[in-house]
């Protein structure tokens, strides 16, 4: 199995404030994979410093073994979608059409193809039946399942999605893992913010259990025991948070030198 | 007034008075969408200086000289607006407001430093307070209309860009877009906009012509091409209405006139626009209360019907049975008389509904009855705390609805209080 994403030593740091402690991990490629820890445990935190969003403090991500830059095109992000405002004035085709916008082609016309793809990709989310509705008009759900139609029309090899399930109705939850489990069948790799440990075994084959710092990562049985899960949910560390807390006061730097390690 | 449209100089104007209103309302819709409105101002406020600073550098009044300097301290009261919010403590709404008056005030000072010093060109800075569209030179309207157009193409060439990246800035750079380089872009051409705007309405009106166009034209439209378009074009006739005013009445200020023209087209797009206005939200809620009324109507021949027997009904009946209000029953009655749900009266005044009547009224007390049998059996609500739900619910379920609580209660024969949930035709086996 080659490896879809590494983090070496990935420290990160908002408003100085430490949340993520040398996270070390490597996700193999084509599995449904969640990343599961309780509330302000860095989750979302860590999505957006894979996907170069927020600079880490240290350390270094690898994605498919090269820097993110060069892989970009295959990699596709879905944002919390109480990130954007949905009152925005566009359709959900243009939306989805937001998607086939890559570096180079910014001024190029959309092309006959580039709508086909969009097409297809409502299509698989169930949603062609909305495509000229203004986003506005969509149930939570329905506004989920557009944004990741925009990713499937990026047709990328690796999605990060960011709690996609969240605020979600039954239809779309439906929608949402058949698509997945076709996703998984093509060779996708698929990485996941989720909150619900109820249904981790149910959806994900291989976790990360985060509080801050790394729990544990690996298949689902091996990750999910009893012990694991009491180290992530059963409080913070004191220490840890007081140290993180302390790096904030004193507006105090996570790495000696500030520059960066290079992959 | 036909001179206004025949001198050839005069034309010049309006054609540039209309690009900078155009300029200002192309911009200022993403500005709006971004829900940045009061940078927009802030900036206005800040080329004040720009300009009389380069008034006092180059010692003339050539409009290229102004631009830049006013380009230059809008561009500059942006990046320090980003410092502050990213290097204190200071949230953005404070850094806009220190930004903007600090900018402003530091204007008013060189501005009365100029007219004090009395040199010969100084009366013509005053017009940048509150714009002066008529004092438009030949020379000024080639520079201002120039970077107008050049702001037009601009974002025309990066629409998709600038609306992508203004959705969604994290989900823009995560496909790689540039979006720091389209941010700079974008900020550039609204500095530009703002610094030529201020040609026609003045530094302290200027937020008015970037935002008010915008605001005005997302009550008409959700789409936000032609949005931009509706933007541009309230800007252009807002352009031609302060020429036209400066042109009548040289002594009248331009800007304030521009202003209030745009402020008209707003509020009648915050009242008459389809869907978003205030007439249409009225209109909804009266069609409303018109469908609760006559459903009412019906519900309570359903009930006497049930009661009594099928029979004729009086008005004063109708009236005591349905708690209505007389004007109220007068209306109800004459409106499902219209739509044919209602027989005439006989002789005696006696009233019953038509079979197309006692269809609807089925429909009616059946998606009442539906509803509660639902909160009972689904949510385990107690029986006697389901009526007042469902006498709103029986007017808003869609057929769709209806089908759907149909199939999930298994077409029932009784609701929670044992009354026969009525059918147009009785399921069968049940």
């Amino acid at each position: 199995m080659s490896t879809a994403i590494e983090t070496h030593n990935l420290t990160v740091s908002y408003h100085r404030k430490p949340v993520l402690w040398d996270i070390d991990f490597e996700l193999p490629e084509g599995q449904l994979i969640g990343i599961i820890g309780p509330n302000g445990s860095g989750k979302t935190t860590l999505l957006k410093s894979i996907m170069g969003l927020i600079p880490p403090a240290g350390g270094y991500v690898k994605i498919f073994d090269q820097p993110l830059d060069e892989v970009r095109s295959r990699i596709s992000y879905v944002p919390q979608r109480e990130s954007v405002d949905w009152d925005f004035p566009v359709s959900v085709r243009d939306v989805v059409l937001m998607g086939r916008y890559r570096p180079g082609r910014l001024l190029r016309r959309l092309s006959a193809e580039d709508h086909a793809i969009a097409m297809e990709s409502l299509r698989k989310t169930g949603m062609e039946e909305f495509a000229g509705r203004q986003i506005s008009q969509l149930s939570g759900g329905q506004q989920q399942r557009v944004f990741i139609a925009r990713a499937l029309a990026q047709q990328a090899d690796l999605y990060l999605m960011d709690e996609p399930f969240a605020g979600v109705d039954a239809a779309s939850e439906q929608a949402i893992l058949q698509l997945l489990a076709d996703m998984k069948s093509e060779g996708k790799t698929v990485v996941m913010v989720h909150h619900d440990l109820q249904t981790v075994r149910q959806y994900f084959n291989w976790i990360v259990l985060l509080n801050t710092r790394l729990i544990a990562c690996g298949p689902v049985e091996s990750v999910l025991t009893e012990d694991n899960l009491r180290k992530a949910y059963g409080g913070q560390l004191t220490i840890l948070s007081n140290v993180a807390h302390l790096a904030q006061q004193r507006d105090f730097p996570m790495r000696e030198q500030a520059k960066k390690q290079k992959p | 007034m036909s001179a206004f449209w025949s001198d050839p100089n005069v034309q010049m104007v309006v054609l540039g008075v209309m690009l900078l209103g155009a300029g200002a309302g192309v911009t200022g819709v993403f500005t709006f969408v971004r829900k940045r409105a009061l940078v927009g101002d802030a900036i206005a406020h800040s080329v004040l200086p720009g300009v009389c600073l380069a008034f006092l550098i180059s010692g003339q009044k050539h409009p290229l000289w102004l631009l830049i300097g006013a380009v230059a301290t809008g561009w500059l009261s942006l990046l320090t607006m980003d410092y502050i919010t990213r290097n204190s403590k200071i949230k953005a709404d404070a850094a806009i407001g220190v930004v903007l008056s600090v900018f402003f005030g530091l204007g008013i000072l060189l501005l009365t430093a100029i007219q004090a010093s009395g040199s010969g060109h100084q009366a013509g800075l005053d017009k940048f307070l509150f714009g002066k569209a008529a004092s438009l030179t030949r020379q000024d309207v080639l520079v201002f209309g120039a970077a107008a157009g050049l702001i037009l193409s601009v974002s025309a060439l990066f629409f998709r860009a600038f609306s992508t990246m203004s959705f969604d800035r994290e989900f823009a750079m995560s496909a790689g877009l540039p979006v720091k380089t389209l941010e700079f872009i974008l900020a550039t051409i609204t500095v530009l906009a703002v610094a030529t705007g201020i040609q026609a309405v003045g530094v302290v009106l200027m937020a008015a012509l970037l935002i008010t166009p915008a605001a005005a034209a997302r009550f008409w439209t959700n789409n936000l091409v032609k949005m931009t378009l509706l933007a541009a074009i309230f800007g252009m006739v807002s352009g031609l209405f302060g020429a036209w005013i400066s042109y009548q009445a040289p002594a009248m200020p331009t800007g304030p006139w521009i202003v209030i023209l745009l402020t008209l087209i707003a509020l009648f797009s915050v009242l008459a626009a389809p869907e978003r206005g205030i007439l249409a939200r009225w209109q909804l809620q009266r069609n409303n209360a018109h469908k609760m009324l006559t459903e009412n109507i019906l519900k309570t021949f359903f009930q006497m019907e049930e009661l009594h027997g099928k029979q004729l009904f009086s008005w004063e009946a109708i009236l005591q049975k349905g708690h209505f209000r007389e004007q109220e029953l007068k209306k109800g009655l004459g409106q499902l008389r219209r739509r044919g749900l209602l027989a005439a009266p006989d002789v005696n005044g006696l009233w019953r509904l038509s079979s197309e009547g006692e269809t609807e009224s089925r429909r009616v007390v059946r998606l009442h009855r539906l509803w509660e049998l639902y909160l009972s059996h689904k949510l385990g609500m107690a029986a006697d705390h389901v009526h007042d739900s469902a006498e709103a619910m029986e007017h808003l379920l869609t057929p769709d609805m209806e089908k759907r609580l149909l199939e999930e209660l298994e077409y029932p024969a009784l609701d929670p209080h044992d009354s026969k949930i009525p059918y147009d035709h009785q399921p069968n086996g049940k």
